[in-house]
């Protein structure tokens, strides 16, 4: 058979090269050196809770998902960011349910890849905060032999963990809110501090989301609008008063460089125009700020992305951009 | 001045009347579909909300002094009867209003959160300033969870939602999300960082 003369296809005819699947590995395998590095800080049991999460949300998108959906490799993204957000010594079922809620009712229940309005990991985490609170904020204290378990991690659903020989610590975000203490500076970019798995190093995270960023596959504005209003608002506030504290603390501490980077930059649950993000980002800085000084939590990256999940849509419709030719019209944009 | 900013606040976003205490939970899934009428829904829960309040004043100021034992019965009747008169007055002073409100003034007027509003409001000892300001903050907290539930209704229309979650279903597992979410502010404020 020979080839027609002329072809005659739909456009778009400039193609980037991106898939949905290559988008969705890039990030998995971008999240690799964040898991080598939770590991060599938190042992084998940070391997066993991220494997744990990932397995629940797996098994689930392979059990209801529509057929095929395992390879685009968004439910691998899903299952290890939310086992990154877990602290090392939780209990591999709690890792597990929480895996499979994310998937099962924070996508399969919205239809699935690219219709969900919460981002699947967070909504996981949040209702496992809100199911487990104790196991959700004991933190095991750093150090310790590589193979040694952080925690109670075989311990069997609905029996109360129990591990006398492990020793907790606060985060150094708890260690400021109840205490007044500071952490160094230096631990926290290099992460070693107390904290849920992927969060405690601000400098790995940075580096592997600052890759994603330069390849296009998320859109850099929302953490650097993040970034930007947590320090002015963080700089502002320890002008006012030595007591809160300063915007190198509040950047590297906590959750907020994996949320940044990772959570707060999903595909699906963040705005489509360039303005709407940087408005999302903005909006995430200030809530976290609210959250983390006034509120009675220490830590609000997570609520302050699902809150401003939930106002996508608006700030889809406020920030279409107007179509060219068109004049603006007036009433409903 | 703080303290009443802080019952609004409180009142509208920290203990969101839908979202943390599931109070007037059937206009927030019954009339969440469109945001045109959710916002209308949202403007008269404020509306009898306001209303109600000035009522409890009045009826704990003046009359149930005496008999504190027919409060539950006396909000309840002098609340639906004062709503049911204002929409008259309404109807006939501004036909205008009358409409955007529509239907949903005498809807809600034997909603669960306008009875809560007023129980909420005999059991703190609010006076009259405060009442009316925990009031407004409690409206404003139930149309900001009716306009935040309409635009994600909205946005799920076109979704290739799974047969067991269409509708009602959905619905419920996006209200529990918003409450998961909300969960965050929980004891804002609560104590003076």
């Amino acid at each position: 058979m020979k080839t027609p003369e002329l072809l005659i296809t739909a456009s778009p005819h400039l193609a980037a090269g991106d898939s949905t699947p290559k988008i969705m590995w890039h990030v998995v395998g971008s999240l690799v050196p964040v898991i080598a590095v939770s590991s060599w800080f938190f042992g084998i049991s940070a391997l066993l809770v991220v494997g744990a999460a990932l397995a629940g949300a797996l098994v689930t998108e392979r059990a209801c998902g529509q057929g095929g959906t395992l390879a685009d490799g968004s439910a691998a993204i899903t299952g290890i960011l939310l086992g990154l957000t877990l602290p090392a010594g939780l209990p591999l079922w709690m890792a597990f349910l929480g895996g499979a809620f994310a998937i099962g009712v924070g996508k399969i229940m919205f239809g699935g890849l690219g219709q969900n309005i919460f981002n699947p990991a967070l909504l996981g985490r949040a209702f496992l905060q809100a199911a487990f609170p104790a196991a959700l904020t004991t933190f095991p204290a750093m150090g310790g032999p590589w193979w040694q378990f952080r925690g109670d991690n075989f311990a069997l659903p609905f029996l109360s963990p129990h591990a006398p020989d492990t020793v907790t610590a606060a985060t150094a975000l708890g260690r400021m809110k109840f205490e007044h203490a500071g952490t160094p500076l230096w631990d926290l970019v290099l992460g070693s501090t107390p904290g849920s798995l992927g969060e405690t190093s601000g400098l790995v995270i940075l580096l592997c989301g600052g890759y994603l960023a330069l390849r296009n596959y998320l859109n850099w504005r929302v953490p650097a609008g993040i970034f930007a209003t947590v320090a002015v608002l963080a700089a502002a506030l320890h002008a006012i008063d030595a007591k809160y504290p300063d915007a190198t603390f509040m950047l590297f501490s906590g959750g907020l460089m994996l949320g940044a980077m990772y959570m707060a930059t999903d595909l699906v649950t963040t705005p489509v125009t360039n303005a709407g993000c940087w408005i999302f980002g903005a909006s995430v800085g200030l809530l976290v700020v609210v959250i983390r000084v006034w509120g009675g939590l220490n830590e609000g990256v997570m609520y302050a992305i699902l809150l401003m999940n939930a106002l996508v849509p608006y700030l889809n419709q406020w920030t279409e951009p107007r179509v060219f030719g068109l004049k603006p019209s007036r009433g409903r944009a | 001045m703080g303290d009443l900013a802080w019952i609004f606040f409180s009142a509208m976003v920290v203990n969101n009347f839908t979202l943390a205490l599931f109070l007037g939970l059937c206009p927030f899934m019954g009339v969440s579909g469109r945001i045109e009428t959710a916002l209308r829904m949202g403007l008269a829960n404020i509306f009898v909300l306001t209303l109600t309040s000035l009522s409890v004043w009045v009826l704990n100021r003046f009359v149930l002094e005496t008999a504190p034992y027919l409060r539950l019965i006396a909000f309840i009747v002098v609340i639906a009867s004062l709503v049911q008169i204002v929409e008259m007055v309404i109807k006939k002073v501004s036909p205008t209003l009358f409409r955007q409100l529509g239907i949903f003034l005498p809807l809600i007027t034997t909603n669960c959160a306008i009875l809560a509003l007023a129980i909420f409001t005999t059991a703190r000892g609010y006076g009259l300033v405060e009442g009316l300001v925990f009031a407004v903050g409690a409206g404003f907290g139930l149309a900001l969870a009716l306009v935040l539930m309409a635009s994600i209704r909205v946005n799920m229309d076109l979704a290739d939602v799974p047969g067991v979650a269409r509708g009602l279903a959905l619905v419920l597992v996006i209200a529990g999300s918003l409450s998961l979410a909300f969960m965050g502010f929980a004891g804002l404020l609560s104590s003076s960082g």
